[in-house]
């Protein structure tokens, strides 16, 4: 999971975002709480998602089009308050008990 | 048929918990509302916990009992550019002792023990339960929540909405707008686990004494924002905070700016060795009196998050004692409502009149100019590079002849390309929000 270990001249513990993720855990709703309308963000160029979501979960595929997955999302909001276009991002929490649970440890 | 109760709090975190505490001491019936499968499990801040006394009010001593990390004895503001840094380091003993300034904590632990004191008060507590809307009567006025459970109505003579930055119910209420990319932040954190001994040798702590870093400059780039590093007993908490609004224009994700944070020439020895144990992220509220939504309405109260109470102003990041406030006096006037049958919005305004009197809303308004200044272009990108510069220039030793301070400060304004008068201009704006 580090890369830099415990040598005594170890630097930075730097972790990839794939690592950063398996540290997490969540228990996905069945029923996906985003969804993003494709033909909304069809001709968008700014892409504010992409960069704006902590857990990568938008992608920009090479036709011009958004991927997402809603599995391992931290339900922070970013991604709907980035978003410039209007109804392209539908958003709201998953079902309780559901979803992110941090532990902090 | 639906449930009935006097107060219906929804979120969990520091301001709810404590309005549900508050309001079911004054023998109120209480349901305290969390969609999380505990207490916590949805939060993250740094977490820094400042004015114990704020807290102390209604758990006296709470440090002996709370789950907090550390006592913070030691706070360090750094200016950053790509190979450099300069600080102010401030530390005291004073601090080392009752009451204390402030604590670390690890938010899904703390959240969980403080839901835990709401219930011991005689609150309900119901977790893993969303609140999807408001119930309103026939004259619109709200009068109880719908949950996203079957026959999941209750009623509420005033409802409390503690649920957090996001706060659709603030929304649904009509207190607030949208929320925009100009006025929150995203935060991302590691925590990384290192060995007591180690925490307490590389940052020159005794015991339980702890210390608060914060970084402003490179380490955002172009994004605007900052980052921070603070001690728990034996981790670490890492991470970078950033305007949402520049994010898209910066074309690098936070979790990336994290990554180049931890490999600073500065920050690279504090967390060499350590090992990731989570990562998480949350948005932050981050605009100030600015924005902050109406604070009550008909049956309706907001604190905490939800309500905007959350300052960053660089010099002061704090939030979490402002929701323990904001919480604390919305209990006490959906008690009092509650009790007298009148929860229109006339009554509730004693909520605002609260915090008006309160140091909540006097900080607000007072460094009402303090967050946009942290914000501004020149001390993000510009302010912070010429600092270093000018302390390196001082500070070289080169066997040539050395010019004087001014000198030497005019020349890394020059270097940055801002004209003095510019740099005096800003000085003044930060008096203001600042100094006077």
């Amino acid at each position: 999971m580090v890369r830099s270990g415990d040598h005594p001249f170890a630097q930075a513990p730097s972790t990839t975002l794939q690592e950063k993720m398996a540290t997490v855990r969540f228990r996905p709703d069945p029923e996906p709480h985003i969804v993003v309308n494709g033909e909304v963000c069809q001709d968008c160029t700014v892409h504010a998602c992409v960069y704006a979501c902590p857990a990568n979960l938008f992608s920009l595929l090479s036709d011009g089009s958004i991927a997402f997955s809603y599995e391992q999302c931290f339900e922070c909001g970013t991604c709907y308050v980035a978003c410039n276009r209007e109804g392209a991002i539908s958003w709201r929490y998953p079902a309780g008990g559901l979803g992110v649970s941090f532990r902090d440890a | 048929m639906s449930l009935v109760y006097d107060v219906v709090v929804v979120g969990a975190g520091p301001a709810g918990s404590a309005a549900a505490l508050v309001a079911a001491r004054l023998g109120r019936r209480v349901l305290l509302i969390e969609r999380g499968e505990y207490a916590g499990s949805k939060n993250v801040s740094g977490a820094a916990f400042y004015a114990p006394q704020v807290l102390g009010a209604l758990l006296p001593e709470f440090w002996c009992t709370a789950p907090v990390e550390r006592h913070l004895t030691r706070r360090v503001i750094s200016f950053v550019s790509p190979e450099s840094s300069i600080a102010v380091d401030f530390r005291t003993a004073r601090w080392n002792r009752p009451p204390y300034n402030g604590f670390t904590m690890l938010r899904p632990r703390f959240d969980r023990w403080l839901a835990e004191q709401a219930a011991a008060a005689g609150a309900t507590f119901l977790p893993e339960t969303v609140v999807d809307d408001l119930l309103r009567d026939g004259g619109g006025r709200i009068v109880g929540v719908r949950t996203r459970r079957p026959e999941g109505d209750i009623e509420a003579a005033v409802v409390i909405a503690a649920d957090g930055v996001n706060s659709f119910l603030a929304r649904k209420a009509g207190l607030r707008g949208e929320l925009r990319p100009e006025e929150v932040s995203i935060g991302v954190k590691e925590v990384i686990a290192l060995d007591r001994s180690t925490i307490e040798e590389r940052f020159a702590l005794t015991g339980d004494e702890g210390v608060t870093y914060e970084y402003v400059g490179s380490v955002t780039e172009a994004v605007k924002g900052g980052a921070f590093l603070y001690t728990n007993r034996e981790s670490l908490s890492v991470g970078v905070i950033v305007q949402v609004a520049s994010l898209a224009g910066g074309k690098v994700p936070a979790y990336e700016l994290l990554e180049r944070f931890k490999s600073h020439p500065s920050v690279a020895p504090l967390v060499r060795g350590g090992r990731l144990v989570e990562y998480s992220a949350h948005m932050v509220p981050e605009a100030g009196l600015a924005g902050l939504s109406k604070l009550y309405g008909d049956g309706i109260l907001v604190a905490g998050d939800a309500a905007g109470l959350c300052l960053a102003t660089g010099l002061y990041l704090e939030g979490i004692n402002f929701a323990v406030a904001s919480g604390a006096a919305a209990g006490e006037t959906a008690a009092e409502a509650s009790a007298s049958g009148n929860a229109g919005a006339a009554a509730l305004r004693a909520y605002e009149r609260r915090l008006d009197r309160s140091f909540v809303l006097r900080d607000f308004r007072r460094f009402r100019r303090a967050p946009a200044f942290a914000m501004s272009e020149r001390l993000q990108n510009v302010y912070p590079g010429v600092m270093t510069a000018l302390a390196e220039q001082a500070l070289a030793s080169r066997g040539q002849p050395r010019s004087k301070l001014l000198a030497l400060a005019r020349e890394e304004l020059r270097r940055a390309g801002v004209p003095a008068w510019r740099a005096v201009r800003d000085l003044w704006r930060g008096g203001r929000a600042f100094g006077w």
